[in-house]
């Protein structure tokens, strides 16, 4: 069967084929097929460049290895090149080491908090008995791409990889707060999950969501993915989804959720996942968070990736080559995705991919000949339905959030 | 302490080698180490320190230390914070 993928790697293959005969770009062929190149980019840190490898996670491809304990892997370039993301090319992302197997024949799910009637303890069965739900939802981490932060910033030094975009099918968190009853005093909703850290002085890893966020039709707990279980890795047996936000909020092997009455205040709220105030395009607002200089992060910022080409590719002079990739945002939809050959002179608007809902991937691609040998600097900044634009200087804040630079990469024609 | 930080490194080695296969990260011998190694390790992997080099100053890996012990609880001899930080800015830091 002949895929968008397998194209882009005979036309990848091909290039390379015209510049250093035939041998060895057919060596370099097959083995592409088996291993994804790591593609890292200059602008990580040199140490952050030295310590990533691509290591295998049990029932796991390949992925980028940044930390083994939490794991943190992010997704080569390369496994985006779709708009859905297989299971087994998803990345991983934890903050603690200490993470159960999670039985799915004892798992529950506690529903409760002081801004509830009661509380419920519902099993996956339990669970399956509510309507299910499927939403196309892209997962990103806050920090995605942070390692590409000018000034770098501590934290996990992600590259581009740390997202994935999975057809997720569940519950309605709202159903499930229905069941329990809530009081009208309930403000938010913690969400936790059966993951913590070694020392039992380590914060457990427990988030809040804004009750309107909490009660939209399409905020999950999900029990599948991609028609499958979720891999462990991913937060089996089952995980939130809130579609739009970032990752942060998705609580893996989650084990209760709990309506309270007064603003959660536990670290992971109150001191990490924040941004400054009023210095990004967000839309959603969490109010009962927010503080005099800063709010917890919310919906995505609209952004894109190039997976066609990595930087520094060798194309043909005179071919046709496509250059595609993916855009996202919030929620709000994908209004344009724009490309430019030239570095930014002129742009010209990609083709749209199909259309699986607001908060998924769109797939884009243009055509584009090269006309003259040497280099073709080549970017794409994407537009959402409300006008939002990718940014085009870099928005520095403490923990280095929320990047979404337009990219720009190299192509060089010979 | 020390006995709570090897207590915790065993915890996590245990809990890890049903999960996943975690190869030694070897970071540069300089005096120091060895308590980077007992203190940290049993939390977290030791990539995560090469992994944010060479950028911190040296008030940026006190600020990192600190945040292990005042934020996520990490059990570090008091009396081994400073050789920690100092191997952490002359080995990994600018």
């Amino acid at each position: 069967m002949i895929t968008r993928r397998s194209l882009l790697e005979a036309a990848g293959a091909g290039s390379l084929l015209a510049g250093t005969g035939i041998l060895v770009p057919r060596l370099v062929a097959a083995q592409a097929e088996t291993q994804p190149s790591l593609n890292l980019s200059p602008a990580l840190p040199e140490g952050t460049r030295t310590g990533a490898i691509l290591d295998t996670l049990p029932g796991k491809k390949p992925l980028i290895k940044l930390s083994y304990r939490p794991p943190n892997y992010e997704a080569p370039v390369e496994y985006l090149r779709t708009d859905i993301t297989p299971n087994d090319e998803f990345f991983v992302r934890y903050h603690l080491s200490d993470i159960p197997r999670v039985d799915a024949g004892s798992w529950k799910l506690a529903i409760g908090g002081d801004g509830a009637n009661g509380e419920i303890r519902l099993g996956l069965d339990d669970l399956k008995q509510f309507t299910a739900v499927e939403v196309v939802a892209l997962c990103q981490c806050s920090g995605n791409r942070r390692g590409l932060m000018q000034p770098h910033v501590p934290g996990v030094e992600w590259g581009y990889g740390a997202m994935g975009c999975a057809r997720w099918k569940g519950v309605r968190l709202k159903d499930l707060l229905d069941k329990a009853g809530l009081k009208k005093e309930a403000i938010e909703i913690v969400l936790d999950g059966a993951d913590k850290g070694v020392s039992d002085k380590t914060p457990k890893f427990t988030k809040s969501l804004p009750l309107w966020k909490a009660i939209e039709d399409t905020t999950l707990i999900a029990y599948e993915m991609n028609g499958q279980p979720l891999p462990h890795w991913n937060g089996f047996p089952a995980r939130v989804v809130v579609p739009g936000w970032t990752g942060t909020y998705w609580m893996k092997h989650v084990t209760s959720l709990a309506a309270v009455t007064k603003p959660y205040d536990g670290f992971w709220m109150k001191s990490a996942y924040r941004i400054p105030l009023g210095k990004f395009p967000v839309v959603a607002r969490f109010s009962s968070q927010e503080t005099a200089v800063n709010t917890p992060i919310t919906d995505m910022v609209v952004n894109s990736l190039i997976t066609s080409h990595a930087d520094g590719a060798m194309v043909k002079v005179g071919g046709t080559i496509t250059v595609a990739g993916i855009a996202w945002d919030g929620g709000y939809g994908m209004g344009s995705v724009d490309v430019s050959v030239d570095g930014g002179k002129t742009w010209t608007a990609a083709a749209l991919g199909q259309d699986r809902g607001p908060f998924a991937l769109r797939a884009w691609s243009l055509h584009f000949v090269p006309k003259t040998p040497g280099k073709h600097v080549v970017m794409a900044r994407a537009t959402n339905k409300i006008g939002q634009s990718q940014a085009t200087v870099l928005i520095p804040n403490p923990a280095g959030y929320h990047h979404n630079l337009v990219q720009s990469l190299t192509l060089v024609a010979a | 302490m020390r006995s709570i930080a090897i207590a915790a490194l065993m915890t996590a080695l245990t809990a890890f080698s049903s999960a996943a296969e975690e190869r030694p990260v070897q970071l540069k011998q300089a005096p120091g180490l060895d308590k980077v190694e007992s203190n940290c390790a049993g939390c977290h992997s030791l990539d995560y320190v090469p992994m944010n080099s060479p950028f911190l100053s040296p008030a940026g890996w006190d600020a990192e230390v600190a945040k292990m012990i005042n934020a996520f609880g990490a059990p570090i001899d008091p009396a081994d914070v400073k050789a920690i930080a100092d191997y952490l800015k002359s080995n990994y830091g600018m």
